[in-house]
């Protein structure tokens, strides 16, 4: 069974055409893999529809716009695997 | 169809909020400076045209569905085919499907048929933001009503 960090991790390299080998968890989605905002929107697409959940992008953007929280917390990856388990966890209770 | 205004849509004909589609009416005028270029001796309607009547089509139920709240901007065209000339005088038939709800953005898939014939289809992806004036909220209001976008089923929509 793939951990939630490989599933996405598969998402990026499909959408964005990066290879898979480059993308760990320690990436940064923007920083390291250079995905832009457009793009992470069909990363969001596919892992909305990969989790049967809606990540807050909207929420995330706003605390990291007003200085809450650092882009570390939801765009490196082993962060936004964390995130998405709790969407799922969030989900379900 | 007020081509140089880019008054795509005549009248929303159906909307299904709960479904999460929608159809529109939009007859493409019998003349237009647009047709002068587009073309000299042969008035074709452009296809990037045909793919902002879909995109406006689809942006009208963004639009209803988060209550006349919210603008959605165009972001991403994919997949889109332009299958057959469209000319002037003829009438459209608009329709979009939502594909996914995001936050602050949407994913549709959106057709235009012109006498039972496929036209033209995209995957149309919009960002959804506040509308940045208060006056384009208003003209966006006034334009809705223009078109018969049900307003009070929109803002009564869950």
């Amino acid at each position: 069974m793939s951990t939630t960090f490989d599933t996405i991790a598969n998402i990026i390299a499909e959408t964005c055409d990066i290879p898979r080998d480059s993308i760990k968890p320690e990436s940064h989605a923007i920083n390291d893999l250079g995905i832009d905002s457009l793009d992470f929107l069909d990363i969001a697409f596919a892992i909305d529809k990969a989790f049967g959940i809606k990540m807050p992008l909207e929420q995330w953007t706003q605390e990291v716009n007003e200085g809450k929280a650092t882009t570390d917390q939801y765009f490196v990856l082993k962060n936004l695997s964390d995130r998405v388990d709790e969407l799922v966890a969030a989900k379900g209770a | 169809m007020r081509l140089e205004y880019f008054m795509l849509i005549d009248r929303v004909v159906r909307l299904d909020l709960a479904a999460g589609n929608i159809t529109c009416e939009a007859k493409v005028p019998d003349t237009s400076t647009i047709f002068e270029g587009h073309f000299p001796g042969y008035p074709l309607m452009p296809g990037v045209l045909l793919i902002e009547c879909m995109a406006q089509t689809a942006g009208w139920m963004l639009v209803a569905a988060h209550k006349l709240q919210r603008m959605p901007f165009l972001a991403a065209v994919k997949d889109a085919k332009l299958r057959s000339f469209v000319t002037p005088g003829q009438q459209l038939l608009a329709e979009a499907v939502l594909s996914h709800s995001g936050s602050g953005y949407a994913m549709t898939e959106a057709s235009i048929t012109c006498e039972g014939k496929l036209v033209c289809n995209a995957d149309i992806t919009f960002r959804l933001t506040e509308f940045p004036t208060p006056g384009f909220a208003t003209e966006m209001r006034k334009r809705a009503a223009a078109i018969g976008l049900p307003i009070s089923e929109a803002l009564t929509h869950d």
